[in-house]
């Protein structure tokens, strides 16, 4: 008897913080292109901070750059298809969460927030058409 | 040998030739994407020979081709930032002139990174010495132990950073080697502009590179050799 009334609280438990996640207006993000995420959604969600500051380190101290979790992926992937980039709107990837949950990001004071792969294309306006 | 074995052979033989040839290109091009998951090792040490017979008086291509590939704003007011320059020697009696580039050195015994409180100024065991932005706070000890002058501060907030060259307010930076480049297998963007070819760059401990090879056959001279920092980069007709 105790072992099925344990049993039912963890359903309820498990529903209940199922719903909350959802409902306390959770921003809506613009995912980019999207796809497989290296990792999974919610894990990154509460990890991908640890995540950089580490291969950060490998990085920038010994070279290492087969980045499975490098920033310029995360951006490659996520940053908006129609400004290119992960900041500057309430939806955009990376500002939405963190406007959400009010924690300033550092990154991009230094770091591009733009993907990588736009810079290859063709300006807008051509030289000399002014 | 029977006819068949014969054949069952030369059929495995072909098929994994060509299983080679489709997989070969493949995990190349997978390495090229993912780059290099192993650490840099100081069985290298990168380096530059620069000539400074062939470095053209006026010309200002590798200054332009960093500012490029680094980002750079390219001005020359003392707040801006100058990874590499030129420099125009005169000898005052003989009237004979030289130009010569002059960047980070990448000291195998930094000064820099000797006076650095936070660590953030250090060498890479493959002899590039680069500024760790996480960890700078900006103190400019650095740019004071720097005999070459190799070294900025940034000033201002800055906008649209290139991907691969991240730059920021606050703390100091300098000549990277083309870091980002060379873990590509590329050469520094000044050495592949240089029209003249005047600026050789290279694996120093490689006994076959060009440029030992070359260090072995001509006269070279390190800047402030003095100093005995053994520089990476070294001047050929100073």
């Amino acid at each position: 008897m105790l072992k099925r009334i344990a049993m039912l609280l963890a359903a309820l438990c498990i529903c209940a913080s199922a719903v909350a996640t959802e409902s306390y207006g959770m921003p809506k993000l613009d995912v980019g292109k999207g796809g497989q995420c290296v990792e999974e959604p919610q894990w990154m969600r509460k990890n991908h901070m640890k995540v950089l500051l580490h291969e950060r380190d490998e990085t920038v101290h010994k070279g290492i750059r087969d980045g499975k979790h490098s920033l310029k992926n995360c951006i490659e992937c996520h940053a908006s298809l129609r400004d290119n980039s992960v900041l500057g709107r309430a939806d955009s990837f990376c500002e939405g969460c963190h406007r959400y949950q009010a924690v300033k990001i550092d990154c991009f004071e230094c770091h591009s927030s733009k993907r990588q792969s736009s810079n290859h294309q063709p300006p807008l306006v051509q030289k000399g058409s002014k | 040998m029977s006819d068949t074995n014969v054949q069952r052979r030369q059929f495995l033989k072909t098929s994994v030739g060509a299983a080679a040839v489709a997989i070969a290109p493949g995990m190349l091009l997978f390495d090229m994407a993912h780059g290099k998951s192993e650490a840099v090792s100081s069985k290298v040490r990168w380096g530059m020979l620069i000539d400074t017979a062939s470095c053209a008086d006026g010309c200002n291509d590798c200054v332009t081709a960093c500012n490029k590939e680094n980002g750079l704003s390219g001005g020359l007011s003392p707040t801006d930032s100058q990874w590499i320059r030129k420099v125009e020697l005169k000898d005052m009696r003989g009237g004979r002139t030289l130009a010569l580039p002059m960047m980070c050195q990448h000291c195998e015994e930094p000064p820099c990174v000797d006076v650095c409180p936070t660590g953030a100024s250090f060498k890479r065991a493959d002899g590039i010495v680069l500024v760790d932005k996480h960890l700078c706070i900006g103190c400019r000890y650095c740019m004071m132990a720097c005999p070459y002058k190799a070294r900025s501060f940034v000033h201002e907030p800055l906008h649209d950073q290139k991907p691969d060259v991240p730059r920021g307010k606050g703390t100091v930076e300098s000549c990277t080697m083309c870091v980002h480049r060379v873990d590509k297998g590329q050469q520094p963007a000044c050495a592949e502009a240089c029209p003249n070819k005047s600026i050789l760059f290279g694996n120093l401990n490689d006994p076959e590179s060009e440029i030992s090879k070359k260090i072995r056959t001509v006269q070279s001279t390190q800047v402030r050799a003095d100093l005995g920092l053994n520089t990476g980069v070294r001047y050929q007709g100073l």
